[in-house]
């Protein structure tokens, strides 16, 4: 869209390949039909029904049974997507920017190969198109383990926000934040829902607030089994023997037979460079994890090929980053601009049960980085005004800051785990990037009554 | 007052540091027209040195020698434990409001001694209260969980767009919610005294005047009197609403801010009289739990705040449900045989009078400072002849040197909680703790919690104008619909936010104004970065978190002068 401002000739090709279950989607990529969008609905689904629970409490009286319609909420979310998918379409329109919902392939320098989704197989019919430069950014898809049932039995969050059935008794796989908000709000819709954990919670992500994730959500209703790895997945009585242990001494819990209605797989996600000719361009992609690394303009090694979001190597897998990035490369491209994505403190949020917002180092990267002795971390428990009435939890929200001592108090990494974790962390994101120090964030007025305060 | 004509020999203490010293010849300066400082010599059991008509006198840390006292040299001496001179306490506060708290808590850390006088004087209604202040009592805490509870009622209306089935009718009991708040901000009451306690400060329940500039007649409901004596004063009584008596009936059947919180009985269909942040916040929440309101304002809304931001907000409210009598005042007040009130008003658009029932009447009409009873011209702490409020400088001094002020009751100052407390801390550590930071008084966020929250920094966009000039200024902004809406299909029209920056090379960033969800959790980070100096373009710089609303600041690119679309679209 950006380049298209700039009165560039410009065409997109998206093309979705259905998943082991046979579903696909529109345009607007991950975020859209298989990510942020639908993940940050379905939370606000779960958060409605503690709302209803809570409202008890501020006066509100209704039915004491109160039951989730799973189909109501997804054909909701998949219309609302599905306005996305027809937005996008409209707005690439308008821009004159060429759409099609191929599937692209470099066949040569400068040449895909367009294979459009309503071709006939038989004739074998393709288009060849050429263009001075091109754009990769096709992004990341769930990886499946591996193991004996994966395909057949289990589905991954491709699948689980357009589900035309309710999921039932879940078993989520992985520690990922994908794992865990999934189970997340799951749970809060009022499922039984389980989470397998390899080693540790979030990984990346500041382990002590990961942990304090975990017993949240352990306290909330979801089961944990740690230190475990699925072996095999199949259907009730092929079940037996199905979990394989570690750890020796976790040996006792392995004769515990799950009854599982749906198994979700959550063990990272893979690039989708393999199959569309970087080969035959000379585009070097990493072996091991299939992503691209490019300099710090985008650019691959193939000087007309650029890269953006989620295929990129050491580079943040969000949203707001590819577009960032997208957009400033074509500035740069074409408008003279100079500017270069700043990947420097972005601020991220999980949507958890409890969310978790940070922005900038966690504790342990700071202790690394600086050594203990030159940081400072100020950290309180803070107990939301609207949960006092309802008593709710009153020492599980927190918030921390971690400053460099050396560097006039600045601070250099910020976490809160609360309620709106997103809202909150944004401005102090923007606080962190115009150099916030201990000071200024003493001398600044809270809003009362708040959290961010 | 003028100086007194007389020599003075001032014996000084050599435990005195230099600061106490130059207070010493401070006030000695104002009140006497000659006088010597001398270190003390022999003097330490407190006797006087031969020197005729002089009278003498010695300034020290430890207790002063019967006679020997003259109240206006007893100045801050720094350091032990017990007061200085004759006065019971280094500290005494006059209110137990946020910032009387706060000054008493962080002057009892140095070590001081100090006491916190409190006392509510019950409305016209009865309505009394206990320690913390209006904000704990009648003001933040109480209207934040209202205001919950009518943000719930909304998120029962969404959930079921989400796909939670629940059996109509749903309906809201008044009593169910009031007795929680209450009970909630009881524990706040008892908090606070167990803090004092715990700091060792003394806490006394009487309505305190002035008897003279260092001591303080404590009077309890029954009248009997106790005289409390301190180095130092904090005047934090705060403000009380206004009723408007010129109104028939006003007084007898009207209600305030200070009765709604505590009514043990629905309130009923209701009018809020008033455009102020209270009016249009009480207003919005009495409408989202289900009850019958309207508003009348004579002029414009929320005054003092971004009128474009402030209609946008009205605008809401209409939507939602509450009924505006725009451009009228009311003239009687009148009860009925079956106890509803018949209210009178006259419409300035139409030239008519119009007139209506209500089972209450609220005024929020505005507030004014609580300085009637405390007896300050004896003392000569000036006030504001229109305000009433108290005058005080950057140091939070009053006329009087050592009498201080801090919160609602001040002159110029925003009337918030969090300024009241920020300046009573940094008070108290000027006073006791060797510190000479003043409090910032620029860019202080606030918010105002009507259904549709409206959060803000800095200056507001005529403010700005004015200050710079239109040409100097740019204004970002933006229409967006929080996700959350979109599946509740709900109406987003006034979902909005603009970045008022200055225009010139570094674009430095003047004001910030968000009118959606959770406003307050959105602006609070964004104040910091004002504070740092925050520009446009490194908020630009600053990468968002999706899906959220406040990313949208970080998107803001469609200014007012280039006429285009501001609305957001897609991801």
């Amino acid at each position: 869209q950006e380049a298209a401002k700039y009165e560039k000739k410009v065409m997109v090709l998206d093309f979705v390949t259905a998943t082991p279950l046979g579903n696909s989607w529109g345009l607007g990529g991950t975020c859209v039909n298989v990510g942020c969008i639908p993940k940050k609905l379905m939370h606000q689904a779960a958060l409605l029904g503690q709302a209803l629970q809570d409202s008890r409490k501020f006066g509100w009286q209704f039915t004491e049974e109160v039951k989730h319609n799973w189909m109501t909420m997804t054909e909701s979310v998949q219309n609302y997507i599905g306005s996305l998918n027809w937005g996008y379409r409209v707005a690439l329109r308008e821009k004159k920017v060429t759409y099609e919902n191929a599937y692209g392939e470099f066949v040569g320098p400068h040449t895909v190969k367009v294979l459009p989704s309503h071709v006939c197989w038989v004739f074998l019919l393709y288009f060849l198109n050429r263009a001075e430069r091109f754009l990769i950014a096709t992004g990341e898809r769930p990886r499946y383990l591996g193991i004996p049932g994966d395909k057949e039995y289990c589905i991954s969050s491709d699948d689980l926000f357009s589900l035309p059935y309710c999921p039932g008794k879940t078993l989520v796989v992985g520690a990922s934040y994908v794992a865990l908000e999934c189970a997340g709000f799951l749970v809060g819709l009022g499922l039984d829902v389980t989470v397998m954990v390899r080693s540790i919670l979030l990984r990346g992500f500041d382990q002590d607030i990961a942990n304090k994730i975990g017993e949240y959500m352990e306290e909330h209703g979801i089961n944990f089994i740690r230190e475990f790895v699925p072996i095999k997945v199949g259907s009730k009585w092929e079940l037996h023997d199905t979990l394989k242990t570690i750890k020796l001494q976790c040996a006792g819990v392995a004769s515990n037979r799950k009854k599982c209605m749906h198994k979700k797989n959550w063990f990272g996600r893979d690039a989708c460079t393999r199959k569309i000719g970087l080969d035959k361009v000379g585009v070097k992609i990493n072996e091991k994890t299939g992503k691209i690394p490019v300099n710090d303009e985008e650019q691959t090694n193939v000087p007309y090929i650029y890269a953006v979001g989620d295929i990129l190597q050491d580079k943040l897998e969000l949203t707001p980053v590819a577009i960032q990035a997208g957009r400033l490369l074509v500035q740069r491209l074409y408008a003279g601009a100079t500017c270069k994505c700043d990947y420097v403190n972005v601020p991220t949020t999980v949507f958890t049960p409890l969310e978790y917002g940070a922005c900038g180092y966690s504790e342990e990267t700071a202790v690394e980085k600086f050594g203990e002795e030159n940081i400072e971390v100020y950290h309180s428990h803070f107990w939301p005004l609207e949960w006092t009435v309802p008593s709710r939890d009153n020492n599980k929200c927190y918030a921390k800051i971690i400053c460099n001592i050396q560097d006039n108090e600045r601070v250099i990494g910020f976490h809160v785990l609360g309620p709106n974790a997103g809202e909150v962390t944004q401005g102090f994101a923007a606080a962190i990037k115009c150099g916030l120090t201990k000071e200024q964030l003493d001398s600044t007025i809270g809003i009362h009554p708040v959290c961010a305060e | 007052m003028g100086k007194t004509h007389s020599s003075l020999l001032i014996s000084v203490s050599t435990r005195l540091n230099d600061q106490a010293c130059e207070n010493v010849q401070e006030r000695a300066e104002w009140h006497y027209t000659d006088f010597v400082l001398s270190p003390e010599d022999g003097g330490s059991d407190g006797k006087a040195l031969a020197c005729g008509p002089a009278q003498c006198f010695i300034v020290s840390c430890e207790t002063q020698p019967e006679g020997w006292r003259h109240p206006s040299f007893t100045g801050p001496a720094g350091g032990t434990a017990a007061a200085t001179g004759k006065n019971e306490y280094d500290l005494l506060v006059i209110g137990g409001g946020s910032g009387g708290l706060a000054c008493a808590k962080e002057a009892a850390q140095f070590g001081r001694k100090v006491a916190v006088l409190d006392y509510v004087e019950p409305s016209p209604q009865g309505t009394k209260w206990g320690l913390g202040g209006t904000c704990v009592n009648v003001g933040c805490i109480p209207k934040k969980l209202m205001h919950q509870a009518a943000l719930l009622g909304s998120a029962l209306k969404d959930a079921q767009h989400y796909g939670w089935n629940i059996a109509q009718p749903v309906h809201h009991t008044w009593s169910v919610m009031a007795q929680a708040v209450q009970n909630y901000v009881k524990s706040l009451n008892w908090g606070h005294r167990v803090q004092l306690q715990d700091k060792k400060v003394k806490y006394f329940n009487l309505k305190g005047s002035f008897s003279d500039s260092h001591t303080i007649r404590g009077l309890t409901k029954a009248g009997k009197e106790t005289i409390v004596t301190a180095e130092n004063i904090v005047i934090a009584t705060g403000g009380r609403p206004k009723y408007p008596t010129h109104v028939a009936g006003a007084l007898e059947y009207g209600i305030t801010s200070d009765d709604l919180f505590w009514l043990k009985e629905s309130p009923g269909k209701t009018l809020v009289v008033g455009a102020s942040y209270v009016s249009l916040e009480c207003a919005g929440f009495l409408t989202g739990i289900g009850l019958d309101t309207t508003v009348m304002m004579r002029s414009i809304p929320l005054r003092g705040f971004d009128q474009q931001m402030a209609s946008l907000v009205t605008e809401h409210m209409e939507s939602y449900g509450t009924k505006f009598l725009k451009r009228c005042f009311p003239t009687t007040v009148e009860k009925l045989e079956n106890n509803r009130l018949q209210v009178t008003w006259k419409n300035t658009d139409l030239g008519t009078e119009e007139t209506d029932s209500f089972d209450t009447v609220m005024w929020a009409v505005g507030r004014a400072p609580d300085t009637e009873t405390l007896n300050l011209e004896t003392v000569g702490v000036k006030t504001n002849s229109e305000t009433g409020k108290i005058i005080v400088d950057a140091s939070e001094a009053t006329s009087v040197p050592h009498i201080y002020a801090v919160g609602d009751i001040t002159e110029g100052r925003p009337e918030l909680t969090p300024t009241a407390i920020a300046a009573g801390k940094l008070l108290a550590q000027r006073l006791f703790g060797q510190s000479s930071e003043l409090m910032d008084y620029d860019n202080v966020p606030t918010t105002v919690f009507t259904p549709l929250e409206y959060g803000c920094v800095g200056l507001s966009e005529e403010a700005a104008v004015q200050c710079y000039g239109s040409d100097n200024i740019e204004v970002y902004h933006a229409y967006y619909k929080p996700l959350e809406f979109t599946v509740a299909e709900r109406d987003a029209s006034q979902c909005y936010m603009k970045m008022v920056c200055l225009r010139e090379r570094e674009q430095r960033i003047l004001g910030l104004h968000f009118i959606g969800p959770n406003a307050g959790e959105v602006i609070q980070g964004f104040a910091l970065g004002i504070k740092c100096g925050a520009t446009y373009p490194q908020l630009m710089k600053t990468i968002g978190i999706h899906p959220t609303c406040a990313e949208e600041i970080t998107k803001l690119h469609i200014t007012k002068r280039s006429g285009l679309d501001a609305t957001v679209t897609g991801c």
